[in-house]
């Protein structure tokens, strides 16, 4: 299973080699998220309409290794903005992919950039 | 290294072992203990609750790991037959030999059986052991198999007789109470207020017989009457003695111990026997010329015990005992504490009567009128923690002593606060945990909760009377180190689930933001506040979860039960079980077109799992089309109402249980709730739709049906309790609709209706008084508003596939129609299952 995990590798905004034309803002519900197909990566697109901002990160929970974390609710713990898990609620900061309530890996995240009605994410390959 | 042996692994037993090791020298001592029970020290105090749930377990004071972790050799099931004192050693039964510098008996005591004719029959049992309770429940249930009306007397109507009517009632049978004295609980209670108690108990059902002798027990091999007089008969099936303890003191008479006339070792304030290697503690302890039944003295004892064998020769018992007690028999309070009868040369009398009400309260206040010497109260014991710190206290007690016990008019408190308590006072008797203790444990930071203060102290560990005491006085601590105690749902609300329901309704707000912006602390929600709105949102808009579908927890968010590889399963609604041959075959084979494992649920449903998100439309839009719709299993909300097929087959059936099954799963399904709500109808009682075991449950009696509330399976199993007999149809569901509403007003988030209905400030009866008695003149409202929801249900899944917007959710990913390609399956016996965690 770690093989999975190996996929997804955070990216800072300066590595991104590649910005995937994902989908359209409206794709999105208002504070909530979905989920983007890269190549064989699935990443959690989140649009945090509170804050007025995106985020991006693996949609494998590493919990379990299950696709769950676009289905998740976010939010914020103590105003650091966060993915709450649905299978078992465990929760993940959407800056840093810390997990805040427990002590797992860190999740990969992602640089999300909007223009015009056009959701990108950056990659580094 | 000394060797000590323990007598009895009763309560009084096992808690001389665990305030031993607690103590610093206990590595210098091997402790033995023997109890000839099989199973290690049980809570006998709570001993009722093992016929409402049969956990055994629940019971125990330790497992049986923590005698070994401890170093303490635990001997169960095997009696100690002689004690030899000049070599030192016992002997067990099993004639094993054993040699000790130190012996504590604890024997304990054993029911008191009267000798009268007849007593060896059949069906008569003791009330002392899980054992005896195994047995009662054993013959009790073979006795309803054949007599569905059978009945069961208990002799005795001391407190612990009351308790074994209470198993009675559990039981199931009809329960008389048979006592010899003119009055129930004459130890404790005066004739007024055992006579309120009486006519609350025959109110809750309970047969009372005063004044008996029992000449005889009637019957060839098993008991079929009781006979009291020449024409004086009660038929019973069933008998319960409770008619007192005797000492367990055979082994001590056997070795030469003194020992009273009427039974018990005699000890003195040491603890110390006439031997001087041998001491007494519990209810074989004959101190001060008496035997102490409760629980808190034999504590005390174990403890005096333990620091008397350890050397601490200071340690004394208290000359005079505090015999008050408190507690919940049936669901009635009655507590007496200090002096309940006094003599009139000693003070005065206060009395406050309501038989309307079923209340007591009596209070004994010196000639001078400025202290409390004791007192007694039935029907409302809320008062007892405050009178009886007072009376322990000696404090001082307003001119007016009456106030004590009045109705407050304006709702002050004539005792003022917790916190006024000296630092000295005895807040938990059981573990002698004192109020300085308990405020201590906050102030020096072991404890920020009352869970912390009870791990840390065992404060409320007992009997656990005192814990609305210890809440009390946690709270008011923390308030005055500057914590504020949290009350609100999350860290974004400082609000209750009550509070947010008020608001809401008032302010009619129809978006989460709605409430969070005006109402919250200034974040963006969470997995706990959101899923709280928008379950709250609606019960008062009547909303679907398709509304604000990023609000809602993992299942409601796409109408399916999460599963553990992240597909769904579908559960469609098949209204109290019924179902066509043409659903079952349509089921059949949708669950085969789209390969889901398939299995009838726990609510005896159909239960099609392996969807994926792409899939779920798919599978809704064939179920639609076949007349099924949402079973909403996803849900906190009514999930199924179970039912037995009821007299339109069954030769015993009473009534339609099918026909009003399917109207009140019709009724009510949708509507969104605090948790979720099972529901049952039986048609006769033999119960086969185990009605008793849902939030709520209705059985076919002669003339209607009974309602039963506030059950439920899970973690902590519970009964459903009584709330109306012989009621017609629309009378359940006017007392339904109010039951439901109010709980889903003021129910805490993720609680159950037992759990609300247990912590309701006065329970059962409080749920009785606003559902049946409109006590609080809201019952309109809540059936208006209950209506409101029936009418505006809509199956949310229909909604949402003839809605485009509201099904883009359903993709797996947003940019392309593939499915997750992450899912693996393996085969399972002729089906499939996801690939198990690694």
């Amino acid at each position: 299973m770690e093989t999975i995990l190996d996929t997804y590798k955070a990216t800072k905004i300066e590595a991104v080699n590649v910005w995937f034309k994902a989908a359209s803002v409206n794709d999105f519900p208002a504070d909530g998220g979905a989920c983007v197909k890269y190549k064989n990566k699935q990443i959690a697109v989140f649009n945090f309409t509170r804050l007025g901002k995106w985020y991006a990160c693996q949609n494998v929970c590493p919990h379990k290794m299950e696709m769950v974390l676009s289905r998740g609710m976010i939010g914020d713990d103590k105003g650091i903005p966060k993915v709450a898990c649905p299978l078992h609620k465990k929760t993940f900061s959407l800056e840093s992919g810390e997990n805040l309530n427990g002590d797992l890996g860190a999740i990969a995240t992602y640089p999300v950039k909007v223009e015009g009605n056009d959701v990108y994410i950056g990659f580094s390959e | 290294m000394k060797k000590i042996i323990v007598v009895g692994n009763g309560m009084v037993g096992y808690k001389f072992c665990e305030k031993f090791v607690a103590q610093e020298n206990a590595e210098n001592f091997k402790i033995i203990i023997f109890g000839e029970e099989p199973r290690p020290a049980y809570d006998r105090v709570h001993l009722s609750e093992f016929f409402e749930n049969q956990n055994a377990k629940a019971l125990e004071m330790a497992p049986a790991t923590w005698y070994a972790d401890n170093g303490i050799e635990l001997i169960t099931g095997e009696r100690v037959a002689d004690i030899n004192r000049t070599e030192k050693t016992i002997t067990t039964a099993k004639d094993r030999e054993f040699a000790y510098d130190y012996l504590v008996m604890a024997t304990g005591s054993s029911p008191f059986v009267p000798p009268i004719k007849g007593v060896e029959k059949e069906g008569v049992f003791v009330y002392r052991t899980i054992e005896d309770l195994e047995g009662m429940l054993a013959y009790a249930a073979k006795l309803k198999a054949e007599k569905p009306n059978a009945k069961a007397a208990v002799l005795g109507g001391g407190l612990l007789g009351l308790e074994a009517g209470k198993a009675v009632l559990d039981m199931g049978l009809e329960p008389h109470i048979v006592e010899f004295a003119p009055k129930l609980m004459p130890r404790q209670l005066d004739t007024r207020s055992s006579q309120v108690l009486k006519l609350k108990l025959e109110s809750i059902g309970l047969n009372i017989h005063l004044s008996k002798a029992t000449n005889q027990i009637l019957g060839d091999k098993f008991i079929t009457g009781m006979e009291f007089g020449e024409d004086d008969i009660l038929n019973v099936d069933m008998l319960i003695i409770s008619a007192g303890i005797r000492p367990r003191d055979e082994l001590a008479k056997a070795c030469g111990l003194d020992v009273g006339v009427r039974g018990g070792i005699v000890v003195d304030d040491t603890m110390k026997t006439s031997d001087d290697n041998i001491y007494a503690i519990g209810e074989i302890a004959l101190y001060n010329q008496m035997i102490y039944g409760l629980v808190a003295p034999g504590y005390d004892m174990a403890e005096v015990a333990v620091q008397q064998v350890l050397g601490n020769s200071e340690v004394k018992m208290a000359e005079e005992i505090d015999m008050s007690t408190k507690l919940k028999l049936i669901g009635v309070d009655v507590a007496s504490f200090g002096e309940p009868f006094m003599p009139a040369s000693k003070g005065h009398s206060i009395i406050f009567e309501n038989k309307t009400e079923y209340l007591y309260k009596r209070i004994n206040v010196s000639l001078d009128g400025k202290s409390l010497l004791g007192g007694i109260l039935v029907g409302d014991a809320s008062d007892y923690n405050m009178l009886h710190q007072m009376y322990l206290n000696d404090m001082k007690i307003p001119e007016n002593a009456a106030q004590l016990i009045l109705p407050a008019s304006d709702g002050a408190s004539a005792f003022g606060d917790v916190t006024d308590l000296p630092d000295e006072a005895q807040v938990c008797s059981c573990e002698s945990v004192t109020k300085g203790q308990i405020c201590a444990a906050i102030e020096n930071g072991e404890a920020t909760d009352v869970a912390g203060v009870v791990s840390c102290t065992k404060a409320g560990t007992g009997c656990g009377g005192c814990k609305p005491m210890v809440t009390d006085l946690t709270n008011a601590t923390l308030k005055s180190l500057g914590i504020t105690v949290k009350e609100g749902v999350c860290e974004h609300f400082d609000l209750s689930r009550q509070d947010l329901y008020q608001i809401i309704k008032v302010k009619g707000y129809t978006t989460f933001n709605e409430v969070l912006d005006n109402h919250g602390n200034g974040g963006h929600g969470c997995e706990l506040c959101k899923p709280l709105v928008a379950s709250l949102m609606a019960t008062i808009n009547a909303d679907t979860a398709n509304k604000e579908y990023a609000i809602q927890d993992s299942n409601d968010r796409f109408l399916a039960n999460i599963q553990r590889n992240g597909t769904y399963s579908v559960v469609p609604r098949v209204p109290g079980g019924e179902i066509t041959p043409d659903k079952l075959i349509a089921l059949g084979e949708i669950a085969k077109k789209y390969d889901l494992y398939t299995k009838i649920t726990g609510g005896v449903r159909i239960d099609l799992f392996g969807a994926t998100l792409n899939q779920l439309p798919l599978i809704w839009k064939e179920l639609i089309s076949h007349g099924f719709e949402s079973g909403h299993a996803y849900g906190k909300s009514l999930r199924t109402v179970k039912t037995c097929v009821g007299s339109t087959w069954c030769r015993y059936g009473m009534d339609e249980s099918v026909s009003f099954g399917i109207e009140l799963e019709n009724r009510y399904r949708g509507i969104r709730a605090p948790h979720k709500i099972k529901g049952g109808v039986s048609g006769c009682i033999r119960e086969c739709a185990e009605a008793r075991g849902k939030d709520f449950g209705l059985i076919a009696v002669e003339g209607g049906w009974n309602l039963y509330v506030g059950g439920n399976g899970g973690a902590t199993p519970r009964h459903a309790e009584l709330l109306a007999e012989q009621i017609d149809n629309e009378t359940v569901i006017k007392y339904l609709d109010r039951y439901l509403m109010f709980y889903m007003r003021t129910a805490k988030p993720l609680q159950r209706t037992a759990a609300w209905q247990e912590r309701l400030e006065g329970g059962l009866n409080y749920v009785k008084e606003v559902v049946i008695e409109d006590k609080l003149g809201i019952a309109e409202d809540l059936e208006k508003e209950m209506q409101t929801l029936v009418n505006k249900f809509e199956c949310e899944w229909t909604q949402a596939v003839n809605n485009p917007e509201m099904m883009k959710r359903f993709n797996h990913f947003v940019n392309s129609k593939d499915d997750d390609d992450n899912l693996v399956f393996v085969p399972m016996r002729e089906q499939k299952m996801p690939e198990p965690w690694k």
